[in-house]
């Protein structure tokens, strides 16, 4: 951390005056340098071709570190992530942040750091950004929004309308992990484990596929807030999807689950497919390939525990239907509000 | 979780499902009373796995959906106008009183608060002196030793500012209720284990014998459900009555006397509304007079106008096992668990929303 004659941010270095101006020349501009950034001009002038991919994001997690991460991995892997999910190569990176006052700098710095360090792993350049300061009690430490540009892949072809009956549901990872990880550190429900945050960037992951199986990768999602669930149902609602409307079936037995994040989920009555995932996608393939590209993930990174959990179906339209551990089966509808313990 | 993986095992709950096709020979009627294991039926699919024979009706056993929308309104009522730290358990907090939730006062401003166990809002109570903090304590027997220790709790530690907004509701009450209710036409019940954990079985053998009918005190998991409704299928074929225990690996006879200790110690029974059904005589438990400075309701003396419940809604036929959810014209359309019209359809383990949530079927996308 460099040395600084603050060490915590106050509305001042909110205000665009020399306070701000210190916090950016220390804290922001040097760590995280790039040709781009260091021109220091109102916004990034790019150099793009081909079909490019556009996405944003905001990042409000409480508590903002927490075990495998904190917000700032998080905010670029989640926005790296959005794009790989349309078939695009991530390329720039806008960095937003809305700071507490209070925020202490070895925290930010700290945050800093992560940044500079998810940036590097997904091959992102942060281009340009934002800083505004709030006072004490109207922020949650740190809140951050990252948009993000990528240039599309020139075999991709990701589009709910390629969906049809008959494809298989691939996960990439062990689900829950990331949800349970913040959990067991939330105020009242502190609980020990080792599980830790599975943050991740999947765009090279992603690409290596899409170099191998182009077009017959018909859909990617990361299925964050709301999990599994909520995004698979999106998609057996989606009205676009191919000709005709379809359903969407699960296999429970299949659908990887770490023993540890099973069991915190079973004490707190939550279902894991509900809970949220930050490296994981959910891959809806042409069923030729199927088994080719899950062997092909499972020697990728962040692809080892990737499983097949469920097929695309002309029954049940608009539903996702389980088949349970012990062969029943049962819808697996959205989720009405938050998911919340339970009483008993 | 290796202790729940052999509750789960399929090639056992293959077993049973083959050993009851293989039992019932006539149509029988069984109710499960707690709502976890409505839940654990519907999640698991098991109900379209039992003989035709065997229908499962659901019980009144979710004690988030019974607790009077008067309760909720004194809750929202304390949090929005007494300057009260209002702590509940999470499912409680959508659950809508007469014009709004815990969660929509907390969305207004009102300092409403999830916690995880009423010993949390106790160390809340300690932290923030110049607070009233209170817990809005609901649940069958199961929650009533914790809810009834943060009240001794507060007692040992003299705190001035906390106190229980006591809801809790039993269930053999509930179960002589709705015996006794003409409509019902239930022939065996599978009776909640984990209230037994805490109550031992005694007050279930004279039902058994007033009303002639099979008892099984029944743990959660898919074997647990199956076995206990074998062994009620298996009594009722044999034309037989008495009160078993499946749940042998947590249900003593005579509960947990420590945590029967405690509750005796806190609270007495008394009459008790229940969302969806009336008033049933002594099925629910006040904080004793003596121990009035930890009771919300006598501490704060509050008083809201009852409000009548919804008239579209049969959670009441519902509740006592005489309608199942798709039965009502409501279901799905203007009653879902955004919008519940009634008790069965607020918290998860209501019948209504487990059915909502997890049952094939018509349900409404569109």
């Amino acid at each position: 951390m460099p040395k600084l004659d603050f060490d915590i941010i106050t509305l001042g270095h909110g205000s665009g005056g020399i306070l701000t101006n210190k916090l950016l020349e220390a804290g922001v501009f040097d760590l995280l340098s790039n040709p781009l950034l260091d021109t220091h001009h109102d916004g990034a002038m790019l150099n793009l071709t081909g079909r490019v991919a556009f996405t944003t994001d905001s990042y409000v997690i409480s508590p903002v570190f927490f075990p495998g991460g904190n917000i700032g991995e998080l905010a670029v892997n989640g926005t790296v992530n959005d794009l790989a999910m349309c078939g695009a190569i991530p390329k720039y990176l806008s960095l937003g942040f809305i700071l507490e006052e209070g925020l202490t700098m070895a925290e930010f710095w700290d945050i800093l750091v992560s940044i500079k360090g998810a940036s590097e792993r997904a091959g992102v350049q942060i281009v340009t950004g934002d800083t505004k300061v709030v006072e004490r009690g109207k922020g949650d430490k740190i809140f951050i929004n990252t948009s993000g540009i990528g240039e599309l892949h020139p075999q991709a072809n990701i589009s709910i309308k390629n969906v049809r009956a008959g494809d298989k549901i691939i996960v990439s990872g062990h689900i829950a992990t990331h949800g349970m990880a913040i959990m067991s550190v939330r105020e009242g429900l502190e609980f020990e484990t080792s599980l830790t945050s599975d943050t991740a960037p999947l765009n090279h992951t992603v690409l290596a596929l899409l170099d191998e199986f182009g077009q017959d990768i018909h859909l990617l999602r990361d299925p964050t807030r709301g999990g599994v669930a909520t995004v698979l149902n999106e998609i057996a609602r989606d009205r676009n999807v191919g000709a005709t409307r379809v359903g969407i079936d699960l296999k429970q037995a299949a659908i990887p689950v770490l023993d540890e994040v099973a069991g915190a989920c079973e004490l707190l009555g939550l279902d894991p497919l509900y809970v949220a995932n930050e490296g994981v996608f959910l891959a809806i393939i042409a069923p030729e390939v199927a088994d080719a590209f899950l062997e092909k993930l499972q020697t990728l990174d962040y692809g080892q525990s990737a499983a097949i959990i469920g097929e695309v179906v002309a029954e049940h339209p608009g539903q996702v239907v389980l088949t349970s551990r012990i062969g029943g089966r049962r819808v697996v509808n959205m989720l009405v509000g938050e998911q919340l313990p339970r009483i008993c | 979780m290796k202790h729940l993986t052999e509750y789960r095992d399929p090639e056992l709950v293959e077993q049973y499902i083959q050993e009851l096709h293989r039992t019932a020979t006539r149509p029988w009627t069984i109710m499960e009373v707690c709502g976890g294991q409505t839940h654990g039926l519907v999640k698991n699919g098991i109900l379209n796995l039992l003989p035709d024979l065997v229908t499962m009706v659901h019980g009144p056993g979710c004690p988030v959906c019974v607790t009077p929308v008067n309760l909720i309104d004194k809750a929202v009522y304390l949090a929005e106008e007494k300057n009260v730290i209002l702590c509940s358990f999470g499912d409680m907090i959508r659950v809508p009183g007469s014009t709004k939730s815990l969660l929509d006062a907390k969305a207004g401003g009102a300092d409403v608060r999830i916690l995880y166990s009423p010993l949390e809002a106790v160390r809340l109570a300690r932290e923030n002196p110049d607070r009233e903090v209170v817990f809005f304590a609901v649940g069958f027997e199961t929650t009533a030793p914790a809810n009834a220790l943060s009240v001794v709790q507060a007692q040992k530690l003299r705190l001035k500012n906390y106190s229980i907004l006591a809801s809790h509701v039993l269930v053999p009450p509930a179960m002589e209720a709705v015996i006794q209710d003409d409509d019902t036409n239930i022939q065996g019940f599978l009776a909640a284990g984990h209230v037994c954990a805490i109550m031992g079985t005694g007050e279930y053998g004279p039902l058994v014998e007033r009303y002639k009918m099979p008892m099984v005190v029944t743990g959660f998991e898919p074997v647990d459900l199956l076995q206990g409704i074998l062994m009620v299928v298996r009594q009722l074929e044999r034309g037989d009555y008495k009160l078993e225990n499946q749940y042998t690996r947590i249900v003593r006879p005579e509960g947990n006397p420590e945590a029967r200790r405690i509750i005796e110690q806190v609270f007495e029974v008394v009459d008790r509304e229940w969302r969806g059904i009336g008033n049933i005589p002594g099925s629910g438990w006040a904080v004793r007079a003596e121990l009035a400075d930890f009771d919300a309701d006598r501490k704060f003396s509050v008083s809201i106008p009852k409000v009548p419940e919804c008239s579209d809604c049969i959670a009441g036929l519902v509740l006592k096992g005489i309608k199942k959810p798709r039965e009502c014209s409501q279901f799905g359309r203007a009653c879902s668990p955004e919008r519940p019209l009634g008790a069965p359809m607020v918290s998860s383990e209501g019948a209504c929303a487990a059915y909502y949530h997890f049952s094939m079927s018509e349900l409404v996308n569109d």
